[in-house]
């Protein structure tokens, strides 16, 4: 980590005017004729998707940040690129002061992320999945043990059932454990993913509270993306909302309600807030 | 020396994850295990009645050998295709390691299984060709040798065949069997070079295989000691040297281009 200047200060995450484009073969529906459809086996007409487009964003030590948006908005290309599994176009990006593209290996020792998917090997036990993450950061087995079964304990995990196959637990246990995975390894910068999506209402209680609980006891830096308006409320210190891979809002949550006309003389909503912003609902795909 | 030692501790986790998984899978395993003795026996048995004792040996040898071989290749390759299915490869590749310590750990987990798995192959062929093999004669520690430094060169073309996964799974499988029945139609495993076409001839020269089975079929059929196969072995060993950093460079290459065209993301 690196030490703080006055004039610069030293963010846990600065993002800054950071864009990613990818380029997609363009699908028509219509059939062209045949002419055309060879052309296009030596020349795939290519379009431009904007997956991040100008962003910035600067989150204090012990913030919870929060990303709002639709599917498709950009949420998860923004984490992946938080997380060095993508290399920005332009921009920049810096994790406690360290660079993610130039200084990966220093950013990734400080950081891990949930994603909605859990990710792990089936046919593995989540004790076997844990302790293979677990080694990849240089901790031992015993150790990766003793502390997957606090964690999972905490959220409310049978820790008697960590020897089973991964493929054998449900949705909400399989997340449960890949949060375990994303804190066994104590990261300062923590990404979570839409960490709560397709979990039911009673896991989904207890990720939250365990989130709120992490916040309390370390000053990590956190980013939650989510579609859940009332998690977001509940966790977020700071939310923006995301659409066509731009934000167009940021403040709290007060900040964003008070930009917000009152509906019928009733308060607005964050939601409220989200489908002026955007024009669609939430779950909508872009 | 702090590093070196947190990463091999580190190189670790891949070996124990896949030996994991071979235990979980333990009945595909047995599958592929039957299917290496019956094609090792078919093509032993093609010679037995038709040829001497060293000729049954010949084609065993190449079965054997090609078989460890490309399991080893395979092994390094699917280390990275499995990661691609299950969607964890992200994690591995945000994990703060060397990605040498990862292919690394990979190629130890390969030399490791395909020794393993050649081994137990090797100890049944004399229950099925009883007096028709005749290993009296054979060089032990010249054939150790001689596979210990070829899997050098084999570690090296697998992290090249690697990268093909890493950017499709589906097509990257396809593509490491397209280089693996290259080599076994160049480099001599069931019949002498010189039978290839001419124009043919001067690759099998460059393929590692080549050498390695020339090698280990002199020590095992007339008993030739190092010394005596030591300028294959030099050129296997330099072979070797020259393709892991390029095996290296060119999935640092692959690695470079998912992450700024975004093929990490999970499939399948």
């Amino acid at each position: 980590m690196k030490e703080q200047n006055v004039e610069n200060p030293i963010y846990g995450l600065a993002v800054r005017e950071v864009t990613k484009h990818f380029h997609r073969t363009k699908r028509t529906n219509n059939k062209p004729p045949l002419h055309q459809k060879i052309r296009q086996i030596f020349k795939r007409e290519k379009e431009v998707i904007r997956a991040v487009d100008d962003i910035s964003l600067e989150v204090n030590i012990g913030e919870i940040y929060g990303i709002l948006g639709a599917n498709g908005s950009g949420k998860s290309t923004l984490i992946r690129l938080i997380s060095t599994l993508l290399i920005p176009d332009a921009g920049s990006i810096s994790v406690f002061g360290d660079d993610v593209v130039t200084d990966s290996l220093k950013v990734r020792r400080v950081m891990n992320r949930v994603s909605v998917e859990a990710s792990f090997f089936k046919r593995l036990s989540s004790a076997e999945n844990l302790i293979y993450a677990a080694r990849l950061y240089g901790i031992s087995a015993p150790e990766a043990e003793r502390k997957s079964k606090q964690i999972l304990e905490r959220l409310g995990f049978d820790p008697n059932r960590m020897n089973e196959e991964m493929e054998h637990l449900s949705r909400g246990m399989q997340q449960k454990v890949a949060i375990a995975r994303a804190l066994l390894t104590t990261p300062m910068l923590l990404l979570l993913d839409e960490p709560t999506t397709g979990l039911d209402p009673k896991s989904k209680r207890d990720v939250q509270a365990f989130i709120e609980e992490i916040r309390q006891e370390r000053n990590a830096v956190i980013v939650l993306t989510t579609h859940d308006m009332a998690e977001a409320e509940r966790l977020c210190d700071k939310i923006a909302i995301i659409d066509g891979g731009r934000f167009i809002a940021e403040g709290t949550v007060e900040e964003l309600i008070a930009s917000t006309p009152s509906q019928n003389g009733a308060p607005a909503t964050l939601e409220d807030v989200f489908i002026a912003l955007t024009g669609k609902e939430i779950g909508e795909e872009e | 020396m702090l590093n070196l030692v947190r990463e091999t501790v580190v190189s670790y986790a891949f070996i124990e994850r896949n030996f994991n998984l071979v235990k979980r899978y333990l009945s595909w395993e047995i599958l592929f295990f039957s299917y290496s003795i019956v094609n090792a026996l078919t093509i032993g048995l093609i010679m037995v009645g038709r040829g001497s004792s060293e000729d049954v040996l010949y084609l065993v040898i190449g079965a054997l050998i090609w078989g460890f071989l490309s399991v080893m290749m395979r092994e390094v390759s699917d280390a990275i295709t499995w990661e691609r299915w299950e969607g964890t490869i992200e994690y591995t590749f945000m994990a703060p390691i060397y990605r040498i310590t990862h292919l690394v750990g990979s190629c130890l987990f390969a030399i490791l299984y395909g020794l393993l798995r050649t081994g137990l192959v090797l100890a049944i062929m004399p229950l099925f060709f009883g007096e028709h093999i005749d290993l009296g004669s054979a060089n032990w520690l010249t054939m150790a040798v001689t596979v210990l430094i070829s899997s050098l060169s084999f570690i090296g073309i697998g992290l090249m065949a690697a990268i093909f996964p890493l950017l499709s799974p589906e097509k990257g499988q396809a593509a490491t069997g397209i280089i693996q029945s290259f080599l076994l139609l160049v480099s001599g495993i069931y019949y002498e070079i010189d039978v290839l076409p001419e124009w043919v001839q001067p690759i099998s020269k460059i393929s590692p295989a080549t050498y390695t089975l020339k090698s280990i079929r002199e020590a095992m059929l007339h008993n030739a000691s190092i010394e005596s196969q030591m300028s294959n072995l030099l050129l296997l060993f330099i072979i070797g040297v020259l393709l892991i950093p390029f095996g290296f460079w060119v999935f640092h290459l692959g690695e470079k281009y998912a992450k700024r065209v975004g093929r990490l993301k999970r499939s399948g």
